[in-house]
């Protein structure tokens, strides 16, 4: 992968955990309300997959989005501001965690009721279709939510009429406290699709290049008119399913595997070295280019200091966005009444 | 006299009718391992097994089905159903099965079935978590509902609904999960349907339920202090409902205000004020009068969702200038 990419990778995929991190302790100061249900650990997944779609991409997802938003472009700011209530919010204080919104980024919507995603996903694929453009629609559900009805009859409604749609499954084992294998007969998810002629494969989840290049593949097929497709990313959450679950019926060595394999640790140990070529070096006067080279190969101080410089920019959006979410009015009665309607003509009755 | 918590009071009732009868089975999301979602199943699993204590995949209508087959092939299940939210994608099961069996078969099949689920509004959890759903389950012919307010109220009503032979939907709610209150498990328990006069009063009639019947007495104690006396009715079911208590209390009172948590729109408040009005007409001083959400989803912000959701000092102004107007 170019060194340029991976940048990008790995810039969100901070992003995704600090942002998340935060979170977690605005919730606890009280600023954030309700359900709060965090990324951290499955961030490879939302990074690889989203750099993978094209702006006039729709996007479906569940009540764990907020890093689906911001990969997908939204501002922090107006995620934060929605977790805070306010009228900022990308969904005005209305939706919150759970419900995330924006149609300016084709974000169709987080929601907390499992399988709600698929038939949104479809009835934007048959549109997509039905206009004949090279869009295309990405949904994301969890391992439990494919026991729902609506996978089945959603699936097949796709693949008999060739939707453009990618279902994406996010398979971190758990449906809250319930492991996969209690709560599926068969535990590989993407082995159902073949009953309705999809093509379907298991990725690893960890590994954001991975997810990103069979996303590319898949998403080829999808937008040539092919019929919809199907990715299983194998993850892991790292804290419990929401802030009032201690995750605490996962058995310790298991979290700690998967913590081994922390798709941001793998990002950073990854990350090729690179070097400024011999005139930038010129340019700012170093002696020889064979001494810093050196030097830099010995303690790899420029990508310790390239690092330090990207957390800080993260650190400094994250502050700017909380700030931003505190300095946000609180939404009207008025303002939510109106919302009701989405401001269409109608006839006040009652 | 023992105290308990309202979880606590649900998870003995489940544990004496388990023991009492092994045709009793529990099923649900994260009930066994897990100990429920909101512990009311806690220590069940352990004690009975996974075959009487099932975890169940995310899929509500087909599970709460499995109820209805079970019940039909004589056992006693308890189906829990997360949140009242979830119950959106049961009702096929509830509303077409459970309810219409008996009925369609021409009495041959009962439907001892219960199925458990706390609704309400708790804090902020957004418009698709935060349903009200008794407008919609009110009006199916063949349901029984109950609303337990208190824990011995949870305890009574759920062991009467899972000897019951007929389906029987135990709305709790899930801000009451944690309220404390004492629990006697010895005492003979009122009919499951029987409304109870939680105070007394000659001023005014106040009718709620579940949750809201408590922050109807908590009105009262408000408007007490003014010196109005307000006599609050706790239904403790919304069908059937115990028409001749609540008529009792128009009848001496001459006003009624009506408090409930739902919007206003065709509500529980609607039928209690027609059927109030009916029966009770040439007594009544005023029209009825109700208290209730605003006709929206719930919002997630914090203050929009005070607002929209009655709390004790709307009931206590509705209770004021209902009298106000009318002595
Ligand atoms: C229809 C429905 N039933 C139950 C719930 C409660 N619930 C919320 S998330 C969840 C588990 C979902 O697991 P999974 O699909 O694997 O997604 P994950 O949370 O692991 O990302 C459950 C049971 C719900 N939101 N909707
Ligand atoms: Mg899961």
């Amino acid at each position: 992968m170019d060194r340029e990419l991976h940048i990008r990778f790995l810039r969100d995929m901070l992003r995704a955990r600090r942002m998340e991190e935060r979170f977690a302790q605005e919730y606890t100061r009280g600023n954030i309300g309700g359900f709060l249900h965090l990324y951290p650990g499955e961030e490879a997944v939302a990074v690889g997959v989203l750099h993978a779609a094209e702006p006039g991409d729709y996007i479906v997802s569940t009540y764990r989005e907020h890093v689906h938003a911001l990969v997908r472009g939204m501002s922090m700011r107006a995620i934060a501001a929605e977790l805070f209530g306010k009228r900022d919010g990308c969904s005005r204080g209305m939706g919150g965690s759970m419900h995330l919104f924006d149609a300016a980024h084709r974000f169709l919507g987080g929601y907390a009721i499992v399988g709600e995603t698929y038939p949104v996903a479809i009835g934007a694929a048959y549109a997509v279709m039905m206009r004949g453009l090279p869009e295309a629609v990405i949904c994301f559900f969890g391992d439990g939510a494919v026991n729902q009805g609506n996978f089945h009859e959603s699936l097949n409604m796709a693949a008999l009429w060739k939707l453009p749609v990618l279902f994406v499954c996010e398979n971190n084992h758990y449906q809250i406290g319930t492991e996969i294998h209690r709560h599926s007969a068969v535990t590989e998810v993407y082995k159902r699709a073949c009953a309705y002629n999809i093509p379907a494969e298991r990725v690893t989840g960890m590994d954001a290049e991975q997810v990103h290049t069979h996303t590319l593949d898949a998403l080829k097929r999808v937008r040539a008119g092919l019929g919809p497709a199907l990715l299983e990313f194998e993850t892991y959450r790292y804290r419990g399913h929401s802030m009032s679950d201690p995750g605490s019926y996962r058995p310790q060595p298991e979290l700690k595997a998967w913590e081994a394999d922390d798709p941001i640790a793998a990002e950073l140990r990854d990350l090729p070295m690179h070097y400024p070529d011999a005139d930038t070096l010129k340019a700012a006067g170093i002696d020889t280019t064979e001494d810093i080279g050196h030097r830099a190969i010995e303690n790899g101080h420029l990508d310790t200091h390239g690092l330090e410089k990207l957390e800080a920019e993260i650190r400094a959006e994250i502050e700017d966005a909380i700030a931003f979410a505190l300095a946000s009015p609180e939404p009207t009665l008025d303002e939510a009444k109106g919302y009701l309607t989405a401001g269409l003509i109608h006839e006040t009755l009652i | 006299m023992q105290t308990l918590t309202y979880w606590q009071a649900l998870n003995r009732a489940l544990d004496a009718e388990m023991a009492a009868d092994d045709s009793v089975f529990i099923l649900g999301e994260d009930v066994g391992l897990y100990g429920g979602t909101y512990r009311v199943t806690e220590g069940l699993y352990a004690k009975y097994g996974e075959r009487r204590v099932l975890d169940t995949p995310i899929s509500e209508n087909s599970f709460t089905g499995l109820g209805v087959g079970a019940a039909m092939a004589g056992m006693r299940p308890v189906v829990e159903i997360m949140t009242v939210n979830f119950a959106l994608l049961a009702l096929d099961a509830i509303i077409d099965m459970a309810a219409k069996i008996p009925f369609m078969s021409g009495g041959q099949f009962a439907m001892p079935l219960t199925i458990r689920m706390p609704g309400g509004t708790a804090h902020q959890l957004g418009a698709q978590h935060s349903q009200r759903l008794e407008h919609t389950l009110m009006n199916v012919a063949g349901l029984r509902i109950v609303t337990p307010a208190t824990p011995q109220d949870a305890y009574w009503q759920l062991r009467q609904a899972i000897r019951s032979d007929d389906c029987v939907i135990v709305l709790e709610h899930e801000l009451l999960n944690f309220d404390q209150g004492p629990v006697d498990e010895t005492i003979e328990a009122p009919p499951p349907h029987r409304a109870m006069v939680r105070r007394e009063g000659s001023d005014l009639t106040v009718i709620s339920y579940s949750r809201m019947a408590n922050q109807a007495l908590a009105a009262a104690g408000q408007l007490a202090a003014e010196g109005i006396e307000a006599e609050v009715i706790d239904l403790r079911g919304l069908r059937p409902i115990d028409w001749d208590t609540c008529a009792a209390s128009v009848e001496k009172t001459g006003l009624l205000l009506i408090a409930e948590e739902d919007s206003r729109f065709a509500g529980a408040g609607a039928e209690i004020a027609a059927t109030l009005a009916e029966r009770c007409f040439a007594s009544l001083r005023a029209a009825p009068m109700r208290v209730a959400a605003l006709d929206l989803p719930n919002p997630y912000n914090k203050r929009l969702e005070q607002d929209i959701i009655p709390q004790p000092a709307d009931i206590a102004a509705a209770a004021r200038a209902l009298i106000n107007e009318n002595s």
